[in-house]
């Protein structure tokens, strides 16, 4: 091996130690214990273990072109599994990512896509920003918009791009907002000057375009008076968490399962109608694993009178990935071309085995994932998937007709 | 190849376009503006060419809405020039605006000319053919891809035809393309070389030369489509739309 | 004044465009109002064949010449500069076409005549051409006034109903003007589509799915309606330009014209180019999600929901349906 090669792959490593995004990964004993996790490392050209060595070895050039390269779906596995603490998942993908675009390697065209929709509309979906309130619409109750009627507010909720404007997730943000005015909260959203957080664009080593967020979001989030950020989906919450203090960004945010977990005793009586269903919670990648987030979300749907929880044989830190991470949401086509599967199947196998009937979740990306692995699977009447808010709103009697 | 592409704004079709009280222009109070799709295709066929027999690609565009980002992102994906063209006004019409473009492109003195063989938002021609005659090159246009071909200073151009058919033209240089669709799409150049080009690149800036605004037709009027003959939408769950579809199929016999 | 109108019937491939017979009845239009009359002009050795075709044209003329036999800008725009300058015409009108696209700006440029794309309606006013014309992708019209003449007309297909062939008009041998300097651009050779693919002109159903779509993988969820339908899978151009189906499946101006008795267009917007290729459907529904989409206007049926949604469920009530 050259020298030159070995120097440009500790460079990168140590250039990585100096982004603060986690541990530096020099010290890998090459166990294989991430490998050995991935759920998608069979598939791979080069699994995390493989990954880390050629990337230290300086072999970057067949890593970068290898389709393997944008196969991780952030599901934080190998980074919670390794033995030295090494940060693989918002570390080293990301890096190796950035890498090869900086190269001129070109990322799926599905990512291009919605990289070009969030740089150009503030949002995944490449929607028209005037279009961010239409889920408000048939909503009956009093919206807030901090841009048109800037005051102080308890919670800026941030309401994320599918909420926003995909119509299974609008349902959601709708029984958020009553759940939040039924509690009380002063709150209040950005209204159509929201823009995407850029979890997904940073995890998939577009950094510039996260940056130009991060910039942004700041500007805008200085503009007002709250206490608190609120976000429905975890990977928001993770990024601004993690990723926006590296900016200096420092904002509190909270994901609504912990955020509602504060208000136990008020959601209590407001319990009015009981859900007669057998649930299994799904725990999201970033709220459960990285976080180790596990209980909040489960006693929130241990409030509601009918709801008997059980749970499927992976969960907490053992949980089994939607896949939909880490730029996943788009990349199932390129996943499966090269020899993956989609995770989201396996795990809608998983929750009809748990005996149960309803697959609960919190993260915006799950709700499609798993309707339409249901159909896939077949299981589409044996397993509704809703999120906790849905089932919350239902048994404080607040739900609206659900789409699905 | 010494190459220049020309590059325009469009109005983002994302939102419906108002139209000024006059009723003869448009009023792009809230619009926004983005690379003419076209445009970007000519673009990436200059950098194709460009990488696989040398040379090099300037880019030349009139001043006007969010063209700067444009004119980054095409210098963070290897343009080597840029040139824009100072003026104050929205852009001529399409002959107008090539005489202009022409002014400016003259003094780079290109082999090959490209430029995106339509823009959205011209009723009275494409800039592409207007600039070949102000330029006195020859031109041809709908091409889809552009190959070095065995004779010395010329290219073969391909030329859509209905049915999926191409013509080969064999086009000697210099010459202006009208092109609609590069070999590959369009590249994607990240964000951080964009903002990159930012602070690296050096706008040529080249004066507007006086143009004839005297316009051979004239906009009496602008208004959305006649919404006259409209389908008749079918509305409830998708359920109940698949099943209205089912039975409208039923009853022509497509479905038995 | 003027008083006559040329038409330009484009050959193709040894066939006249589908566009002629409604330049044809555009022509009348204009000219029957001055008592003008409607001139064809067909270019190319051979041209005579074509006039039988012509007869809703008073004057067919014919440049036969071996340096027409194949299309290239430079001979036809001096064909045509000839006999416009012979003829003096108050309009000269051309298909929105490959050709057209070439000819019309480059003609125009070449006389300074005043030029206007995308018509979808021509009325002459006094002296004057009133003109509708689409643009913005289908989505806004323009009245556009054009007062000089000869005023050249690029005319959208599927604008006019087609004039009928019948009739009988004598037909004129027209010359190229000589010398023609050699032209710096010259046909070389057809490139044809590979063979082996489903041909989507021969299907009774098609399956058409545009940006709505969104990813490649979602294009199994049409092929299985397709496949419930007993029909095929087609595409408008951003699915072909993304590389995730073949050429031969685009339908449009530069792609196919289909005419199946059952088109389903799914999160296609349906610029005029789209609707180029299909609008002569017996059956048409559209799916978008943008209630101004201009499918919907062609459409007979159409539906506001998202494509990904509809699909599995309107998969299954086939299924269903046929048991």
């Amino acid at each position: 091996m050259s020298t030159a090669r070995k120097q440009a792959g500790a460079e990168l490593l140590e250039q990585l130690g100096k982004s603060g995004y986690g541990k530096p990964p020099l010290g890998c004993m090459q166990c294989g214990l991430c490998a050995a996790t991935c759920p998608l490392g069979s598939a791979m050209e080069f699994p995390p273990r493989n990954l880390l060595l050629q990337a230290a070895s300086g072999n970057l050039d067949k890593l970068l072109e290898s389709p393997s390269l944008w196969m991780c779906v952030a599901c934080y596995a190998c980074s919670k599994r390794c033995p030295r603490g090494i940060e693989l998942t918002e570390s080293l993908w990301p890096a190796l990512r950035d890498a090869a675009m900086q190269r001129g390697i070109q990322p799926p065209a599905e990512l291009q896509e919605t990289f070009q929709n969030v740089l150009k509309y503030g949002n995944v979906l490449g929607k028209s920003p005037r279009a961010r309130l239409d889920w408000t619409k048939s909503l009956d109750v009093r919206v807030l918009d901090l841009s048109r009627e800037p005051r102080p507010v308890d919670v800026l909720w941030l309401v994320g791009c599918y909420p926003s404007y995909y119509p299974r997730n609008q349902v959601v943000a709708r029984a958020f907002a009553r759940i939040l005015t039924q509690l009380g909260v002063a709150w209040g959203i950005l209204g159509t000057k929201e823009k995407a957080v850029g979890e997904c664009d940073r995890m998939f080593g577009e950094e510039g375009l996260f940056e130009t967020l991060v910039e942004d979001n700041r500007k805008l989030f200085d503009k007002y008076d709250f206490g608190k950020l609120v976000v429905l989906d975890p990977h928001a919450y993770r990024a601004l968490q993690n990723f926006y203090p590296r900016f200096g960004a420092w904002y509190p945010a909270q994901h609504y399962t912990t955020f509602l977990a504060e208000y136990m005793e008020q959601l209590r009586p407001l319990m009015v109608k009981p859900v007669e269903t057998v649930v299994t919670y799904h725990d999201n990648c970033c709220v459960g694993r990285r976080c180790g987030c596990y209980d909040p979300p489960r006693e929130l749907l241990g409030l509601i009178s009918g709801v008997k929880l059980v749970e499927m044989a992976h969960n907490r830190d053992d949980s089994l990935c939607c896949g939909g991470g880490g730029g996943g949401m788009w990349l199932d086509a390129h996943i499966v071309a090269h020899g993956g599967q989609r995770l989201s199947d396996q795990r809608v196998r998983e929750a009809a085995d748990s005996g149960a009937d309803t697959l609960a979740v919190s993260c915006p990306y799950e709700l499609s994932r798993f309707e339409d692995a249901a159909k896939v699977t077949g299981l589409e009447g044996r397993v509704k998937v809703r999120d906790i808010i849905e089932l919350l709103a239902e048994a404080m009697d607040l739900g609206e007709r659900s789409v699905a | 190849m010494n190459i220049a592409v020309v590059v325009r704004q469009v109005p983002d079709l994302i939102e419906p376009l108002e139209i000024a009280p006059s009723g003869t222009e448009f009023d792009f109070g809230s619009a926004s503006f983005l690379l003419n799709e076209s445009d970007d295709h000519a673009l990436e066929q200059a950098l194709l060419l460009k990488e696989a027999h040398g040379g090099h690609v300037t880019v030349v565009a009139l001043d006007f809405g969010d063209v700067d980002n444009t004119l980054y992102t095409a210098a963070a994906k290897g343009a080597d020039r840029i040139v824009k063209i100072a003026r104050d006004d929205a852009p001529p019409p399409p002959r107008a605006a090539a005489v202009l473009y022409a002014e400016a492109i003259k003094p780079i003195a290109p082999e090959l000319v490209l430029v995106g063989v339509q823009a959205h938002d011209e009723l009275d021609g494409g800039v592409a053919p207007f600039l070949a005659a102000a330029l006195g090159m020859p031109y041809v246009g709908v091409i889809r891809g552009v190959a070095v071909g065995a004779e010395p200073g010329a290219v073969a151009a391909f030329k859509e035809f209905p049915g999926a058919v191409m013509a080969r033209m064999n086009v000697k240089l210099p010459a202006v393309l009208g092109i609609l669709g590069a070999d590959q799409p369009p590249r994607y150049v990240p964000v951080s070389r964009i903002r990159g080009a930012m602070k690296t690149t050096q706008f040529e800036e080249s004066a507007a030369a006086a143009v004839s605004s005297e316009p051979l037709t004239a906009i009496a009027r602008l208004y959305p489509p006649a919404a006259g003959s409209r389908a008749e939408m079918l509305s409830g769950s998708e359920t109940e739309i698949a099943s209205r579809i089912v039975d409208i199929l039923a009853q022509k016999g497509l479905v038995k | 004044m003027a008083k006559d109108v040329l038409v330009l019937a484009e050959v193709y491939r040894d066939a006249l465009a589908d566009v002629t017979w409604e330049l044809l009845a555009a022509g009348r239009t204009i000219a029957s109002a001055t008592g003008g009359q409607v001139l064809a002009l067909v270019l190319g050795p051979n041209g005579a064949a074509h006039a039988p075709a012509l007869g809703a044209a008073d004057r067919i003329m014919v440049v036969d010449d071996p340096r027409l036999a194949d299309y290239a800008p430079g001979p036809y725009v001096a064909a045509l500069q000839e006999v416009t300058a012979a003829e003096q015409p108050r309009a000269v009108l051309l298909g929105a076409t490959s050709i057209g696209w070439d000819v019309a700006p480059l003609l125009a440029a070449r006389i300074n005549a005043p030029l206007v794309t995308g018509c979808k309606e021509i009325q002459p006013e006094g002296e004057a051409l009133r003109v509708a014309t689409s643009f913005c992708g289908g989505k806004m019209m323009a009245e556009v006034r054009v007062d000089g003449a000869p005023a050249i007309c690029m005319v959208l297909p599927g604008s006019f109903r087609p004039a009928d062939a019948a009739g009988q008009a004598k037909i004129e041998p027209r010359k190229l003007p000589s010398p023609l300097e050699p032209g710096a651009v010259r046909f070389d050779g057809w490139v044809l589509p590979e063979a082996g693919d489903v041909d989507i002109t021969q299907q009774d159903v098609l399956v058409s799915v545009g940006r709505g779509i969104q990813q490649k993988d979602n294009l199994e969820l049409a092929e299985n309606l397709a496949g419930a339908l007993g029909g095929a899978v087609c595409a408008s151009r951003p699915v072909i330009d993304q590389g995730w189906l073949p050429a031969t499946r685009q339908v449009g101006k530069s792609g196919m014209t289909v005419k199946p008795k059952f088109y389903l267009a799914l999160g296609i917007s349906g610029a005029p180019e789209h609707q180029e290729g299909m609008k002569g459907a017996d059956l048409i529904i559209a799916v978008n999600t943008d209630p101004q989409a201009p499918i919907f206007d062609i459409a007979h049926y159409g539906a506001e929901v998202d494509v990904l949604d509809l699909l599995p469920a309107l998969t299954e009530a086939i299924e269903a349906k046929r048991g």
